[in-house]
């Protein structure tokens, strides 16, 4: 069986819990910025360099990562949010991203391999959105200006995406999406490394979304996003971060009745309180999403920030009882879209 | 006006440095910011695609089609619709498609450089996420016959689905060219056009027909109105051949009924390649009469407002019989001023116009549809004088008379009761229209409550014939005399003189549909004719209680057990019922009016406005054609908006169970082990003696006695009911009449739409099924979805039992009335037999022996079971 056969069967056959965020447990180990450092020989301050610790501490990362398979995750993600050349360029630690993302995946795959309980868990390779967009101009006054170009944000993407591999990923997961034209750049980047190891690289989709409308911050609704990025064949389609459950339930709903393929959400733990701190108790997290699940609006579920260890047990724990939503079956139609879906009558 | 129907989609051409000449110099100029006004522009003149190309020898169109686009993504007005990507060059094409998040169209690509650079393309396509236009267009050069267009756009079907290319991204460009150049072979490229549409849908499914439509006319550069003409032609025609899409000036394209008829009929000539009924050629033909349109065609529009100088009695006639209502408000103010009361205005010059109209229909000039249209015309002249004869406190116009009209209780069908509801008020009747559902005590009430002079009964399903039967008892008791007319489908006259008329001493009348019930009712309240035709049809129903009751002693019956001995024969020792894919219960969602469109069977609605004749032929039909056309159009129109304003809501269950025949029942189980029973679906079966070599029929011959499978399913395209309380506000009869009978279709066509889901997915038993649409909709696939109450399966309780199976009300919004009526009237429910043999029937008239063996059965007394059976036991 191929990974893509594999994580379908599985996902066919149970909800799938994906794991936690990395950040908000690194932060929790108050690390110095010598910690973060290490020996990298990095001139600037590293302290914030979430993904660097990857490579300078491990250890730390194997342990959130088992906290998380030990809370019943079965999806996991690689601490590589940033590790790309755009945002390491922001510590000066461009040279290091193969490094990273490659150790990133390493730790992970050994977590999963440890195991020997016999379930099946997928290590994922996180790819983040990096701080620029392909459709928005940072310069008010010029609309048409863009900082970064296609082919330019596929090669970065490739960068990373070929180390992941190298270190032992099974699927590319491409997150936090707030501009599709990014994501479509990674998600060419990752077939297009697919297809120089001659095999199939899956990759999953998750879209964040920016305003209480339901749009990210190119401007497209779950629905639109959907009808762009079908052709990538994702093994879920989702949402996750800028929202906690209760206001991302709207858009997990559209999801669910749109898509043609598995749903995976993994929202934060509620909105941040005025000291931009989670405060979202673990069993309210857990009773939000189960409703989802009730529901049938999902085929996976993890948390985002804010969420612990904790939250995933939780999570995991209330939908243990649930089916997964059935995917829809869609008659075939074209379906294109701009900021807005647009279906020509069959 | 933009001549959006539902199943078309306008692409914008502004955009095109090859097509504008205002766009290319804005672009020239590098005038970005006025570039994106023109894409605003199309998009608010109704572009639901808009068209990029930025082809120009003097331009870097590679820079120049990036930052158009990148400036687009910054303008949610414009960015929100798809965007095609059209260059003759492939790096300008990928250049466009490193700008768009969305799914965006290329245009195009084709196999003009052989197969290998062609999929090569494709693939790189696919990668970006867009559809894709295919010229047809091969190694030895552009298509231009019917044969040779089919043929290239067949062979890259099958290259690129075969390569992976999904075939709902694939849109066909099958070349539009020029036609009426004065060079002969150029005369047949509208006819080849349209006949490769049609042959290309029905070898390439799910693919979609593109075409620029400016090519077209372009031998007549200079004369818009012209122009026009010909492409609002051309797309009359192509459309319904499969033209899914054109590149068009979104802004400007006439509406075929609006075109001078004259320049009409020459450019069905030309692009229909005919030969002009004055004889010459087509192109000959429209070249004399184009120069009298050019320059805005002033003369067209001042013989189209022409009857505007006729005196304003002349006017409003005019307005009645052509169904204007634009000016009728202003016209009737006009009148009332110049008369001496406002009644006149009614008595005189509306009531002259509505006689012409009467005239016209009662000779079979006018037809149903054209009717309506004038009825709403007049109700809003009335509307408008309402007021003022109020004020002068002074009864109305004086009615022939007045008829007290409803759909009897348990009943929610309306739309023929309201058809001749407005064709009696155009004969000057005072119609009090009750609704549907009503209960016998308030028609019995609102008779007398308004002295009328008769009351018209109506009704759609098998039970409302009792409930007839019931309200003719009431005023039977009630001592009333007048006379009772009875209507709708599922009545006759048989039925009328076997059990209404026995049961009501007044004179009973069945009407056979609103052509007649004029006649009727103005017989009925003429002091000669109203004798004579009650004595006629008393006389005419009891010669036929006469021969029904000679005929009923020679018994045409097998007993039951005979009967079932004669069964069908379904062969199952060597069947295997297909086991279902998705078991159990599907919530079909997202499923939406566009999406139905395509399965509308439409000669049924043009049935349902009394226009005889099969779709699409009834178009060009010698009497009602041009009626049928203009109503087609109003539906096509509607059909827009009830898309565009989400008018209806469809919604739909279907499950599929496992079950196992016993006897004539079909036993529903909890699960595959079929241990537990859960619902016994108890079937009925012809009693009719048949000739040798034919079966005796149930539905549960179709299952299999060890194990099969059984489906369910109920759909609704929803009431609408805001918009119908609009048009009822406004008047409207003509909308409300045509949105129910849409509403109808809609639901048809979403039970037909669902079928075929069913056979290919969801149970999936025919995943290939290949048929075109024309071949669903004449039913040409396997298994068959018998709705209860229907002949098949009469029992109209079986419903509930299906209803609690499929969930339905809690799923689809849908309820049954206590005769079992679904509510909203546009609903369809029914089982499904997938079994290679399964076909319709009816069970027409069954013998006592089965109906108390049915009763025991369906475990209901034999009372009931008559009574709800009635229908097939005599």
């Amino acid at each position: 069986m191929t990974i893509r056969e594999e994580f379908n069967a599985e996902i066919a056959d149970h909800i799938l819990i994906k794991d936690g965020p990395y950040g908000t447990a690194i932060q929790n180990r108050k690390l110095t910025e010598a910690e973060y450092r290490g020996d990298t020989g990095l001139t600037q301050d590293q302290k914030g360099n979430n993904d660097l610790v990857c490579l300078t501490r491990p250890d730390l990362i194997r342990e959130i990562a088992d906290s998380y398979i030990d809370a019943g995750a079965v999806i996991l993600a690689t601490n590589t949010f940033n590790a790309n050349r755009i945002s390491q360029a922001d510590y000066g630690a461009e040279h290091l991203v193969a490094d990273i993302n490659r150790a990133a995946a390493r730790v992970l795959r050994q977590a999963v391999d440890a195991r020997t309980d016999g379930i099946r868990r997928f290590v994922c390779g996180a790819v983040g959105p990096t701080n620029k967009t392909l459709s928005i101009s940072p310069d008010v006054n010029d609309p048409g200006f863009r900082e970064v170009d296609f082919d330019g944000m596929k090669s970065v993407y490739r960068e990373q995406i070929d180390a992941l591999v190298e270190g032992g990923i099974d699927i590319v997961l491409i997150e936090t999406v707030f501009d599709t034209l990014n994501a479509k750049a990674a998600a060419m980047a990752a077939m297009e490394a697919g297809d120089d190891l001659g095999r199939d690289l899956p990759i999953m989709m998750s879209l964040t979304l920016t305003d209480m409308a339901g749009r990210n911050l190119s401007g497209q609704g779950v629905e639109a996003f959907w009808y762009s990025v079908r052709h990538v064949r994702p093994v879920t389609i989702g949402l996750n971060c800028s929202f906690g459950a209760t206001e991302l339930r709207p858009h997990v709903t559209a999801l669910a009745k749109a898509a043609d393929c598995a749903v995976m959400v993994y929202p934060n733990a509620g909105l941040p309180n005025e000291m931009g701190e989670y405060d979202e108790a673990a069993e309210t997290t857990a009773g939000l999403v189960r409703a989802w699940a009730e529901e049938g609006l999902v085929n996976s579920i993890g948390g985002c920030c804010g969420t612990t260890p904790d939250h995933v047990a939780a999570i995991a724990a209330a939908v243990k009882a649930c089916p997964p939503r059935r995917v829809p079956d869609p008659a075939p139609a074209m379906r294109l879209s701009g900021l807005d879906p647009f279906t020509v009558a069959a | 006006m933009t001549q959006s129907s539902a199943n078309f989609v306008n692409i914008g051409e502004r955009t095109n440095v090859t097509g504008s000449a205002r766009f290319k110099k804005l672009i020239m100029a590098g005038d970005y910011d006025t570039a994106l006004e023109v894409a605003r522009e199309q998009v608010e003149n109704g572009a639901q695609i808009i068209d990029v190309n930025m082809d120009e020898g003097l331009l870097d169109a590679e820079a120049a089609m990036t930052t158009f686009l990148k400036l687009i993504a910054a303008e949610p007005d414009i960015a929100r619709v798809p965007i095609m990507i059209d260059s003759s060059k492939w790096s300008v094409i990928e250049a466009g498609l490193k700008c768009v998040a969305g799914k965006a169209i290329v245009n195009s690509i084709s196999m003009k450089e052989g197969e290998a650079p062609f999929l090569e393309a494709a693939r790189t396509i696919r990668r970006y996420g867009a559809a894709a236009v295919v010229m047809a267009f091969d190694e030895t050069g552009q298509a231009d016959t019917a044969a040779r267009k089919v043929e290239i756009c067949e062979r890259a079907y099958r290259l690129l689905v075969a390569d992976g290319f999904p075939a709902e991204d694939i849109i066909f460009d099958p070349n539009i060219f020029a036609i009426a150049t004065g060079i002969e072979e150029h005369d047949n490229y509208g006819v080849d056009f349209i006949e490769a549409c049609k042959a290309i849908k029905a070898r390439c499914p799910h693919a979609k027909i593109s075409g620029g439509l400016s090519n077209l006319s372009f031998s007549f550069r200079g004369n818009e109105p012209v122009r026009r003409a010909i492409h609002s032609v051309f797309l009359y025609h192509a459309i319904p051949a499969g033209l899914d899409m054109a590149i068009v000036n979104a802004g400007q394209l006439d509406i075929y009924d609006d075109i001078d008829p004259e320049l009409r009929e020459a450019a069905e000539d030309v692009v229909l390649n005919r030969t002009p009924a004055a004889g010459g050629s087509a192109t000959e033909r429209m070249l004399e009469i184009a120069e009298r349109y050019k320059g805005g065609g002033a003369k067209a529009q001042e013989r189209d407002e022409s009857w505007r100088q006729l005196p304003v009695a002349e006017r409003l006639s005019h307005a009645l019989v052509k169904g204007i209502d634009q000016y009728v408000v202003d016209d009737t103010e006009e009148a009332r001023q110049s008369a001496e009361r406002p009644i006149h205005v009614i008595e005189g010059p509306l009531m002259a116009g509505m006689n012409v109209v009467g005239d016209l229909f009662g000779s079979g000039k006018m037809f149903l549809p054209q009717v309506v249209k004038s009825a709403r015309v007049m109700k809003k002249a009335v509307a408008h004088l309402i007021p003022f004869i109020e004020e002068e406190k002074e009864e109305g116009s004086r009615a022939k008379g007045t008829i007290v009209m409803a759909t009897v209780k348990g009943d929610v069908h309306d739309i023929g009761k309201n058809i001749v509801g407005v064709v009696l008020q155009c004969n000057n009747f005072e119609v009090v229209d009750l609704g549907v559902m009503v209960p016998w005590q308030d028609i019995l009430k609102a008779a007398n409550d308004s002295g009328a002079d008769m009351i018209g009964l109506s009704g759609l399903i098998t039970p409302s014939l009792d409930e007839m039967v019931t309200v003719a008892e009431e005023m039977t008791k009630a001592g009333m005399t007048m006379p009772l007319l009875i209507g709708g489908a599922t009545t006759s006259r048989v039925h009328t003189a076997l059990k209404i008329e026995p049961a009501y001493p007044g004179p009973t009348l069945h009407v056979l549909d609103a052509s007649r019930a004029v006649g009727v009712a103005s017989a009925l309240v003429s002091e000669t004719g109203a004798a004579k035709l009650a004595g006629d049809t008393r006389a005419e129903y009891e010669k036929i209680r006469l021969q029904r009751a000679g005929k009923s002693s020679g018994s045409t019956l097998v007993p039951l057990e005979k009967a079932r001995e004669n069964a069908f024969a379904a062969g199952f020792d060597d069947y295997t019922p297909p086991r279902p894919a998705a078991q159990g219960l599907t919530r079909i969602e997202n499923v939406t009016v566009r999406d139905l469109i395509p399965f509308i069977d439409w000669t049924p609605f043009f049935r349902s406005w009394e226009l005889a004749g099969n779709y699409p032929a009834i178009l060009d039909d010698e009497i009602v054609g041009e009626s049928a056309r203009q109503l087609f159009e109003d539906a096509q129109a509607m059909l827009a908006r009830i898309e565009a304003e989400d008018w209806l809501a469809p919604r739909a269950v279907a499950g599929l169970w496992p079950v196992r025949r016993d006897g004539d029942d079909i036993l529903v189980f909890t699960d595959e082990s079929r241990s537990e029973v859960s619902t016994r679906f108890a079937m009925l079966r012809q009693q009719i003696s048949k000739r040798a070599g034919r079966a005796n029929m149930c539905l549960a011959d179709f299952i299999h006695p060890e194990a099969d499978w059984l489906g369910g399913f109920c759909v609704t395209a929803g009431t609408g009911e805001e918009m119908l309380a609009r048009f009822k506000a406004e008047n409207d009869d003509y909308s409300s009449i045509l949105f129910k009978a849409l509403a109808d279709r809609m639901a048809e066509a979403y039970a037909e739409y669902l079928h075929h889901r069913v056979r290919t997915s969801l149970w999936g038993y025919a995943p290939d099924e290949d048929f075109g649409m024309e071949d669903v909709i004449k039913e040409r696939y396997r298994g068959i979805r018998p709705a209860p109450g229907y002949p098949a399966c009469p029992d109209h309780l079986l419903k509930p039992l299906l209803f609690d199976l499929l969930d339905a009300t809690e799923t689809t919004g849908v309820t049954l009335t206590e005769s079992m009526a679904m509510l909203p009237a546009a609903s369809v429910s029914g089982f499904y037999f997938a079994h290679p043999d399964s076909q319709y029937f009816g069970v027409a008239t069954i013998g006592e022996d089965q109906l108390q063996d049915y009763a025991e059965r369906r475990g209901v007394s034999i009372d009931d079971a008559r009574r709800w059976l009635r229908p097939n036991l005599d």
